[in-house]
């Protein structure tokens, strides 16, 4: 049995999925990537490795992902989070066509098709407003723990409007609606719909389409979930493995590195292989 | 990954690249003579790229100073932040048009730029192609005390609905065009103190008319695969002499050659990368700060850039080829720059029709848009042509936002994520298509 993996080195998290020669995942490994990229992306391969009870000789290709891609100095090749996510979530949601992957600095919206094939997309540009670290600043402002954010929020009865867009501000405007009296839960459910607005203010300059599945740390907030739901009219697909969404597609490039690798005999296959920058190495 | 081939792997002529070489020294000789006519206080015109008038000021001899291409040659040799930063300090906002607040700077500083210093303006001509261009203009009415002309254009009212040579209106557009061409006239007259020699005009024309053919052809060969030139990179190197050298000798010889050189490297199969796997077109004004490696970071992967928008609205829709009749100049030359000045601006704003029209002819595989924090004027309606755009044609697309001339708001970073994911989606369709 052959194994592949993909390791995704993120701005906040990196994580490391293993999986086997079905495509199904075998481990995951998680940590905070701290200042030291190339050390959390070995440090978080072996995480993998442990809990698979495997031996780094059985892994035989390694896709690195997210921005840390190229620190990824054990890995074969890289590909983009972007079409990583994507083709993570058409695996476990085949009718996923609309993808929004909300990390610590950046938002996506992808648009796939049946085969993960990335139709268009679109990211927070400049600015961190809509992402994570919005939700981070209003945790910091408020003094809450991160985990518990989005029960909080869901508290709230009379949410409060959060105008600002930039998530230095947001912490000011925070502290001002504190200073007006109004609950903690109100003024964190109104930050949850403002990144609600921005992210579905990205979602559809892509275009929504089909079923849409939510990747992305942000996505173990229930509170964000809900935001998102109620601002679609629709439910979302949420994996139990949404966090390790973009280092799934990254094995699952890997593991089609691996296949191709067993029919060397039909070199048009392996031309007309997607990804040119994994062939090239 | 394939790399810039230029002429050594096909061990050629001397012809391939002669475009490039032959356009560099003619830009450095173009710089050394405005240094000479600053240091010795001679006149000069101040025009820009979208309807320079070059025609008429060449008929009077006057030297034309293009302020936009004085301010992106700041960005290209990596020194305009100085430039940016010395203009927000005099008091213009970090929102205002990048080239704009160059050019203050380079005024203030009595002409100095990296190529060589630059005359004052003793006349100042325009066009309402851009709408920065009248508030510019009025800088330097106001620090230099010279005539600014505004020659108004009329642009294309409905969409889709452009009035040609004998539809009505068109008529009453040319004629009040020559009004206007006839002013400058007189302007000129009254400024160098000479009269138009009509002779002279038919002379630059001539010369003009031999630019906008050979520039025509040039764009239309590169439909050759693999593609002959790379419009961002090659392509802005030609467009700063169909510009600067428009209505002269120089300018007419070195596109005859540009035509030479394309011919040649069609025939002989000769590209601009080594392996070219996708062909791209570009739409928007150049990322400048970091040139060379915006380019990169597409010809990476096999990218290459066949067209762009820019080539069209930047050489004042002279890319359509217009000849002007020399029996009838002036009249001729309102008729031209009413169908090249509009093309320009439809280039910039309908510039979705255009890309619709060239994808099979040119056989693109992607459209890269490219809007700039400091052009609004090309960059407002991006977003909405490209999505009219996938509307209509089944086309992939990029949309990467950085700036033509401020350092500040590029990030290398995020623009490699975006078009390495552009790549990636590109080459799965590519594979999905062989599949199917």
């Amino acid at each position: 049995m052959a194994y592949a993996a993909g390791v995704d080195v993120g701005s906040t998290q990196t994580k490391s999925v293993i999986i086997d020669e079905e495509g199904e995942i075998v481990s995951t490994g998680l940590i905070d990537t701290g200042a030291n990229v190339i050390l959390a992306a070995e440090n978080c391969y072996l995480e993998a490795l442990r809990a698979g009870r495997l031996q780094e000789e059985e892994v035989e290709y390694v896709v690195g992902t997210g921005y840390g891609r190229y620190r990824v100095t054990f890995g074969n090749s890289q590909v983009t989070e972007i079409s990583c996510h994507g083709r993570g979530a058409v695996r476990l949601f085949p009718e996923v066509r609309t993808v929004v992957d909300m990390g610590g600095q950046d938002t996506k919206a992808i648009r796939v098709s049946s085969s993960g094939e990335i139709a268009d997309f679109c990211m927070n540009d400049k600015c961190a407003a809509g992402t994570g670290r919005f939700l981070g600043a209003a945790a910091s402002a408020l003094d809450i723990p991160l985990r518990d954010l989005g029960a909080t929020a869901l508290r709230s009865e009379k949410p409060v409007r959060i105008s600002t867009t930039c998530t230095v501000f947001a912490e000011s405007e925070v502290l001002s609606w504190l200073g007006k009296g109004k609950k903690i839960e109100d003024i964190l459910w109104g930050v949850h719909q403002s990144i609600a607005s921005r992210s579905v203010a990205l979602m559809r300059r892509v275009g929504i389409e089909g079923a849409i599945a939510f990747t992305g740390g942000v996505t173990k907030n229930c509170a964000m979930v809900r935001a998102l739901e109620d601002r679609l009219e629709t439910q979302l697909l949420v994996s139990d493995q949404a966090h390790f969404m973009g280092a799934l597609g990254a094995a699952l490039f890997a593991l089609d590195e691996i296949l191709a690798s067993r029919a060397p005999h039909d070199e048009l296959a392996r031309q007309e292989l997607p990804y040119p920058q994994i062939r090239a190495q | 990954m394939s790399s810039e081939s230029k002429c050594a792997d096909h061990g050629a002529s001397h012809l391939v690249g002669r475009g490039n070489r032959d356009g560099a020294q003619l830009f450095r000789d173009w710089f050394t003579s405005l240094s000479e006519t600053a240091e010795e206080g001679g006149q000069a015109a101040y025009v820009f790229v979208m309807g320079s008038l070059n025609e008429v000021l060449k008929s009077f001899d006057l030297p034309v100073v293009f302020p936009e291409i004085n301010s992106l040659q700041t960005a290209v040799r990596h020194v305009a932040h100085e430039y940016l930063e010395d203009a927000e300090d005099y008091g213009y906002s970090p929102d205002i048009c990048g080239y704009v607040k160059a050019d203050v700077t380079m005024q203030l500083r009595g002409g100095e730029h990296p190529m060589g210093r630059l005359p004052a303006p003793t006349i100042a001509v325009l066009t309402n192609a851009c709408n920065t261009y009248i508030k510019w203009a009025e800088i330097w009415e106001r620090m230099h005390h010279c005539p600014v002309f505004t020659l108004d254009v009329p642009g294309t009212r409905e969409a889709e609905r452009t009035t040609w040579k004998g539809d009505r209106g068109f008529e009453s557009d040319r004629r009040y065009v020559e009004a206007q061409v006839r002013e400058l006239i007189s302007l000129c007259e009254e400024v160098t103190g000479k009269r138009l020699d009509i002779d002279r005009l038919r002379e630059v024309l001539g010369y003009a008319n031999g630019i906008s053919s050979a520039w025509k052809t040039v764009l239309d060969l590169n439909r050759s695969r693999p593609s002959l030139f790379n419009a961002l990179t090659d392509g802005t190197i030609y467009l700063g002499v169909a510009n600067g050298f428009r209505g002269t000798e120089p300018g007419a010889r070195y596109f005859a050659d540009l035509v030479e050189e394309m011919r040649y490297k069609a025939e002989h199969g000769i590209g601009t990368l080594v392996d070219e796997r996708y062909r791209l077109v570009f739409v928007g004004v150049p990322c400048y700060p970091i040139f060379r490696r915006f380019n990169e970071l597409f010809s990476e992967w096999g990218g290459t850039f066949i067209n762009s928008t820019y080539l069209w609205f930047a050489s004042g829709g002279t890319n359509r080829g217009f000849q002007y009749d020399l029996e009838r100049p002036i009249e001729s030359l309102a008729e031209g720059l009413l169908i090249s000045v509009r093309d320009a601006m439809d280039s910039m704003f309908h510039q979705d029709r255009m890309l619709a029209e060239m994808i099979d002819e040119f056989g693109v595989d992607g459209i890269v848009y490219h809007p700039i924090k400091s052009c609004r004027t090309v960059s407002t309606g991006l977003a909405d042509s490209r999505r009219y755009l996938s509307e209509r044609r089944d086309i992939p697309s990029l949309f990467l936002e950085s700036d033509m001339m401020d350092r500040r708001v590029v990030s290398e970073a995020q623009m490699k994520n975006r078009v390495d994911a552009f790549f990636e989606g590109l080459a799965s369709r590519r594979q999905q298509a062989n599949i199917a």
